[in-house]
């Protein structure tokens, strides 16, 4: 059953709950076609290792985008609507890795409509490496009958 | 996020920076097919992206994952009468080609997100350079980073996202 966060369930410092994820080959591929990102270093080793001086193929940056929001919507559930998502790219991510997702709440910001804003500070880490830091900000109901995704124009500025 | 753009930049470069350029509309429809590829590729069971029910009261029908934003403009690898394999970003590429700097990675992004995307909707993109580094060296090569933001509007006229990048274009030593 899905989750169905409200805002009283959270409180800053908050640990998000982690999820790990083995990575092989198809992690990335499939990741990559998924968001129609032909570049070879996401797909040909021969490419990624001579040419490009890595160690393997490469998750690709629009694929771990969707891995940070499903890491979040799993936690708030369907009513979760992310607002802002920023992430910075510290080392690659291989097959054979493990994915660490791991994430707390650094802030709670009251807005219009119902809501607030919860800011989440995330680390993606791969055994003792650490691959991405990701700050989002997600909107979450006050209360069961309120909709994030019915908000808009001035109700909406993440 | 790029420095304060550098002084030694082709003169080219230089006409870009702030110029909302390479205007572009998707070319594929926007269907859901691809946004359940995606959640499949990240084992993403949010119901509202499988279950319509739940679409329909939430969203008043399907939308797509606000993430794969950037996936609606990603060209064909191949299609009839292209010679050669379009690539999404053609800023970012054109950097890569006018600086001479072969590889390139991306290091920072950030998306705000606006309207949701729908499937049927048809988005109209563009591209601005922010700033362009002196050379720099890192664990990869010596390069420059660059700063560039792309807007994401619907058929209405919606904002649906902006999206900043910082890319580091290199030579490997």
């Amino acid at each position: 059953m899905a989750a169905e966060l409200l805002i009283g369930d959270v409180s800053v410092g908050q640990d998000v709950p982690v999820l790990d994820k083995d990575v092989k080959p198809v992690t990335v591929v499939l990741g990559a076609m998924a968001s129609r990102d032909w570049r070879p270093q996401h797909h040909d080793y021969k490419f990624a290792t001579g040419n490009n001086g890595l160690d393997d193929i490469i998750m690709n940056t629009p694929n771990l985008a969707a891995w940070f929001e499903r890491y979040l919507t799993d936690w708030t559930g369907p009513k979760g609507r992310l607002g802002r998502i920023k992430f910075r790219m510290k080392d690659s991510v291989y097959p054979g890795d493990t994915m660490k997702f791991a994430g707390k709440v650094t802030g709670i910001e009251p807005a219009t409509g119902g809501i607030s804003w919860v800011d989440v500070t995330i680390e993606l880490t791969a055994g003792d490496k650490s691959c991405v830091s990701c700050e989002a900000r997600i909107a979450v109901p006050n209360d069961a009958d309120v909709n994030p995704w019915k908000l808009k124009g001035d109700d909406w500025k993440p | 996020m790029a420095d304060a753009s550098a002084d030694d930049l082709p003169e080219e470069v230089k006409g870009w920076i702030g110029q909302a350029r390479y205007e572009e509309k998707t070319e594929f429809p926007i269907e859901m097919g691809y946004v359940l590829t995606t959640c499949s590729a990240t084992q993403n069971g949010n119901p509202l992206y499988w279950d319509e029910k739940v679409a329909n009261e939430l969203t008043d029908g399907f939308i797509t994952l606000p993430t794969m934003v950037s996936v609606w403009f990603r060209p064909h690898d191949w299609s009839p009468g292209r010679t050669e394999p379009a690539v999404p970003l053609q800023l970012h590429f054109d950097l890569k080609d006018r600086l001479s700097l072969p590889e390139a990675v991306m290091s920072d992004n950030t998306i705000v997100f606006g309207e949701p995307i729908r499937p049927g909707d048809e988005l109209t993109t563009t591209q601005i350079l922010y700033s362009v580094s002196p050379l720099k060296t890192t664990k990869l090569g010596t390069g420059r980073f660059w700063d560039f933001g792309v807007r994401i509007v619907n058929q209405n006229g919606d904002l649906c996202a902006e999206e900043r990048y910082t890319g580091f274009g290199y030579n490997r030593d």
